[in-house]
């Protein structure tokens, strides 16, 4: 039988505050445990919560991305279960009115073709605290500094056929969190982590299949990873003749299974209802357009503009935009050099590459846009051309100064003038006297020879282009 | 509406609290009743009336993004039951 894969994707974003959604303790990430967990965050009684204007502002925002409706008067309320990492014995999330309505993202996909998916709601949340679980005789050891840190819940519509649409999904997601600059997307800091609902159906069937839910997976290569292992499972059970319980299961990384945590029956009862601590949250229109100005070129519209304004293809303008600060460092070399299509070769060739081996991001690079610029501009003017280039680049890397002072001190500089290549030639044809006879009877790869030949006597450094023309012409007229 | 015993050990448990067999039976009147004055209100036609978020006509007042609060910690702890490396301890909980 053939299948059909149905996903759903709940993606948690960290928002960008100084402060914890209903108290002033700091969000800084990685300080000493419980440093940064105030009576609010602890759930000592008697206190309560106020609520942080920025968060709201910064999910307005994400909504207006998104193309979103948002609610101009929405609700918190209490998800209550009792788990130490929140030691209110609920959290508080938004239930019936989220702030952020129906909307929807465009995503690509690996033929070039393009689907829009559903965003059912995005709602405002208090994150919780981290339960340590190794090495405290038999006891659990809760670190609440995390606990309140404003989250960001954004839920899909079960619009997503495959674990490669799930992650063209989320890394759009992740795109938009981090151009509107409301998430700093880090994922290894759990600043952005998922929860795929993730069922089958046979193909052509109407009814969703029983799903599964996997959580906490927090990369984009996981994601893709667990719901691929966990489509498997499922149709093994189907196949078989089982059925597919509803649970929620967890993604192991070193083992590369997923396996099930708990039976979601009881949990499910979280029997929510309105936080009678907080008020109704008003947005206005006016404070909606306040935050539309703020609103940067979304990637989408720098995307299109890229195509247009420099000619790239649509899935190289798609790579350059897809975080906000390589689309700023590529304009930036644009901007120095004059040449996109070369700029374009060089931040997603060669500096992509380095980038990638070293594991950095591109506002870690070694070479900042104006260097690469300036080493860019030596390829137009003839100064130096590719290969050259490439040991220039390494040079700017290691820190050895920008282009021009690498190619000064290094005599890097190509030999352009013709006389002095035409001499070079003369010599290497007049030592390889056999070879040319070769040539001349119509052994015509002997070319790359002589080539070879003489890029070897000027290290590299004479114009491949040029050496071959002038190579032809003595040849021929021999 | 019907509450029996089993209702009322099942919202016991989800509010983590320990009851008295002998009171389950008083408990289950009484949740009963409550229910049954819900289900008298919802007779009530209700089609044109905007549902109330809040019994309160207020809106929420919103905070500045400021940290306001100073580490604590060794004050909070002090009233802890266990701690351990600036950790809460707690009785071992694992999925």
């Amino acid at each position: 039988m053939e299948w059909e894969t149905v996903i759903g994707l709940e993606i948690h974003t960290q928002l960008a505050t100084r402060s914890k959604i209903f108290s002033g303790a700091a969000t800084a990430y990685g300080a000493e445990p419980n440093t940064q967990a105030c009576a609010v965050d602890l759930g000592l009684p008697g206190v309560l919560p106020v609520l942080n204007g920025e968060v709201v502002r910064m999910a307005i925002k994400f909504g207006l991305a998104i193309d979103a409706e948002i609610t101009p008067l929405s609700v918190f309320a209490r998800k209550n279960y009792f788990y130490p990492d929140l030691p209110k014995g609920y959290q508080i999330s938004q239930f019936e009115l989220p702030i952020v309505g129906k909307g929807q993202v465009t995503i690509e996909l690996a033929d070039g073709s393009s689907k829009v998916v559903g965003v059912t709601r995005a709602h405002l949340e208090e994150d919780a605290g981290k339960s340590l679980h190794e090495d405290f005789h038999g006891m659990t050891g809760i670190d609440l500094n995390r606990a309140g840190t404003p989250l960001l819940e954004i839920v899909s519509e079960p619009d997503m056929r495959s674990a490669q649409e799930a992650v063209a999904y989320m890394r759009k997601i992740h795109s938009i969190v981090r151009y509107i600059e409301i998430s700093d997307g880090n994922m290894q800091e759990g600043s952005f982590r998922c929860d795929a609902n993730v069922s089958v159906r046979p193909k052509g069937q109407k009814e969703f299949g029983t799903r599964a839910e996997l959580k906490n997976i927090n990369s984009f290569r996981f994601v893709e990873k667990a719901i691929e292992l966990e489509v498997e499972r499922q149709i093994d059970i189907l196949e078989s003749g089982g059925t597919v319980v509803q649970e929620t299961r967890l993604y192991d990384a070193n083992r590369n299974e997923t396996r099930s945590m708990r039976s979601k029956e009881e949990a499910m009862d979280y029997r929510y209802f309105p936080d009678p601590d907080l008020l109704p949250v008003q947005v206005t229109d006016e404070d909606i357009e306040k935050v539309r100005q703020t609103l940067p070129e979304l990637p989408d519209a720098k995307k299109a503009r890229f195509v247009e304004d420099y000619s790239l293809s649509s899935e190289d303008a798609g790579i350059l935009t897809a975080s906000r600060e390589l689309s700023i460092y590529f304009e930036t070399v644009v901007e120095g050099c004059g040449e996109a299509k070369l700029a374009a070769n060089w931040v997603m060739g060669e500096l992509g590459g380095y980038l990638n081996r070293e594991n950095l991001d591109i506002g870690n690079s070694p070479v900042s846009a104006e260097m690469l610029a300036g080493m860019l501009k030596r390829i137009s003017d003839n100064t130096i051309y590719g290969k050259i280039a490439k040991e220039v680049f390494e040079a700017m890397w290691k820190g050895e100064g920008d282009a021009d002072a690498i190619i000064d001190s290094k005599g890097l500089k190509q030999i352009t003038d013709s006389g002095a290549i035409e001499s070079l030639i003369d010599e290497v044809l007049a030592n390889n006297p056999k070879q040319v006879e070769e040539y001349r009877g119509g052994k015509e790869k002997m070319l790359g020879f002589f080539v070879g030949q003489i890029m070897k006597a000027t290290g590299g450094k004479a114009n491949p282009g040029q050496v071959n023309q002038i190579l032809k012409e003595k040849l021929k007229g021999g | 509406m019907s509450v029996d015993k089993s209702d009322i050990e099942k919202i016991a448990h989800l509010a983590r609290l320990q009851i008295d067999e002998a009171d389950v039976a008083d408990y289950t009147t009484h949740l009963a009743n409550i229910l049954d004055l819900v289900a008298q209100m919802n007779s009530v036609d209700t089609e044109h009336v905007t549902p109330m978020a809040h019994p309160m006509d207020a809106v929420q007042r919103l905070r500045e993004d400021v940290v306001t609060e100073t580490n604590q910690r060794e004050h909070f702890q002090a009233i802890a039951p266990q701690v351990e490396d600036g950790l809460y301890l707690v009785p071992r909980v694992i999925e």
